[in-house]
């Protein structure tokens, strides 16, 4: 999967979360709670979303890499390259 | 002064019915017999005649929310908005740590419990799969608990769990908070999402207890011959109960005065009502009102269309009002189907405007009248007009042998 299609994949999810969900100004280099209306239960939403589309099982100690859109992107890069 | 005597109040109604989404359209709706049950197909169970609220959901709170929550959060969050709205009371009047909000629940969890066991089952029953939201969904306080997310009350928040009196058990919670001062107003009622549950229509199929007909809308027939059972309906009714002081001060509206409750156990079958101490309970209801069985003017039956339970309910009656010529009997779940949990309360709420309008709303789907159902008084197919209302009795009775009475009266 391209980093192109990673960012499109995490902001569908985030769009099934919160369809008011506003990404014109979304800075993606910056906290995505910052920005957002998302809180930890939400992005547990995200974890499992991507374990039910990818099989991915992302563990606890690596969550803070979904930080922000860019740091999503890298850490779901490799594990998604056969995607 | 006695805190046990502090008249209480009930000054705000917000509600969902499976034929409305406030009072007046509610009221309108029972006078005229319109029954708005439709047909629902559930997973593995397939259709069932069901009463589906139809309500602006996101009138009070966002999309993203309804999802994180659950239906009876929604449902809750609504007509707690509604009730307040309608009471004309902003939620800053009171301090917001000495407001109590009591949900009645017939069950909760069922739905949500359902729907992810069928969601692992899609992943081989693998528990990864299980959401993290499953246990603040479940848990017993979430509608209540969901209300005070989203008005920002920081006074109690729980659940009562009475079966299918647990709206008018709800209630009485309130008037007895507000009595010892533990709280300054309080939003009581009760919220069932039960249509969302197929295990909760396979059980009453199993028993033999499941409504139903060609058309929907006549599946729930109580007082009549062919009745076979009840109809499932999700609904929400919440009310603002105040001190009749503050209710005053304040220069509110006043749709009736709590006078009397009751609530007592058969002690006795999982499933069979009693009619011995639903008497009981009534006589329970009217001696706390000061009232006599002559004194009420309509009494709006639980009957909700099994055999056995409204001959029950009918010999109950027949029991404390045998004398009383001037009580008039009704019944709505005949229209809007059995709200579970909220039916009390709900219940009562379509009857409150009989103290404006005088009338008694009708029983319908009573074509052929059962003769062990047999009243004085019966109020079927259309409306009685009255010369006067002034008070009100609701009957609630639930399974594992739980019933409750509640009894409002006019404000003169």
């Amino acid at each position: 999967m391209t980093r192109d299609a990673i960012r499109d994949l995490i902001l569908e999810i985030i769009e099934d979360i919160d369809e008011d969900a506003d990404f014109d100004t979304l800075e993606a280099d910056k906290p995505l709670r910052d920005q957002l209306d998302l809180d930890s239960m939400d992005f547990l939403d995200i974890v499992m979303e991507l374990r039910k589309r990818h099989k991915l099982q992302i563990p606890e100690e690596d969550y803070p890499e979904l930080a922000t859109l860019d740091s999503c992107v890298n850490y779901l890069e490799p594990l998604l390259a056969d995607a | 002064m006695n805190i046990l005597n502090t008249r209480i109040v009930i000054t705000g109604v917000g509600l969902a019915a499976p034929n409305a989404d406030n009072l007046t359209e509610f009221r309108q709706k029972l006078l005229a017999g319109t029954s708005e049950i439709t047909e629902i197909d559930l997973r593995y169970f397939g259709k069932a005649p069901a009463g589906i609220c139809t309500f602006p959901e996101t009138k009070y709170r966002k999309k993203k929310e309804n999802k994180r929550g659950t239906r009876a959060g929604c449902l809750g969050v609504y007509c707690a908005n509604e009730a307040l709205a309608d009471a004309t009371l902003p939620i800053d009047h009171y301090d917001s740590s000495r407001i109590g909000v009591y949900i009645g629940l017939t069950e909760h969890g069922t739905v949500e419990t359902e729907n992810e066991v069928y969601n692992i089952s899609q992943y081989d029953y693998n528990v990864d799969y299980w959401t993290h939201h499953h246990n603040p969904r479940t848990v017993l306080n979430n509608p209540a608990g969901e209300i005070t997310m989203n008005l920002g009350i920081t006074g109690p928040h729980y659940a009562i769990g009475a079966a299918c009196a647990a709206g008018n058990a709800s209630l009485i919670q309130g008037v007895q908070m507000l009595r010892l001062g533990e709280v300054d107003m309080a939003l009581a009622g009760g919220i069932s999402e039960s249509t969302g549950s197929f295990g909760i229509f396979a059980s009453f199929q199993a028993q033999g207890a499941l409504g139903s007909a060609d058309d929907p809308r006549k599946a729930c027939r109580p007082f009549d011959l062919s009745r076979n059972g009840i109809v499932v309906s999700e609904g929400a009714c919440i009310y603002v109960l105040e001190r009749l002081d503050d209710a005053l001060e304040r220069g509110a509206k006043i749709y009736a005065e709590i006078v009397g409750y009751g609530m007592n156990s058969d002690a006795r079958d999982f499933v069979l009502p009693y009619d011995k101490r639903q008497a009981e309970c009534m006589e329970l209801a009217l001696a706390k009102a000061g009232l006599a069985p002559e004194d009420i003017d309509i009494l709006n039956t639980h009957a909700t269309g099994t055999k056995q339970g409204d001959i029950e309910e009918c010999k109950a009656i027949r029991k404390v009002f045998a004398n009383s010529k001037s009580t008039y009997i009704n019944n709505s779940k005949s229209i809007i189907g059995h709200a579970m949990g909220a039916a009390g309360v709900l219940e009562l709420a379509g009857n409150l405007p009989a103290f404006e309008d005088n009338l008694v709303h009708p029983t319908i789907n009573v074509t052929d009248f059962d003769p062990e159902c047999d009243l004085p008084n019966m109020v079927l197919q259309q409306p009685v007009k009255l010369d006067s209302v002034n008070t009100i009795l609701n009957n609630s009775f639930g399974m594992v042998g739980i019933n409750s009475v509640i009894i409002v009266k006019k404000m003169q």
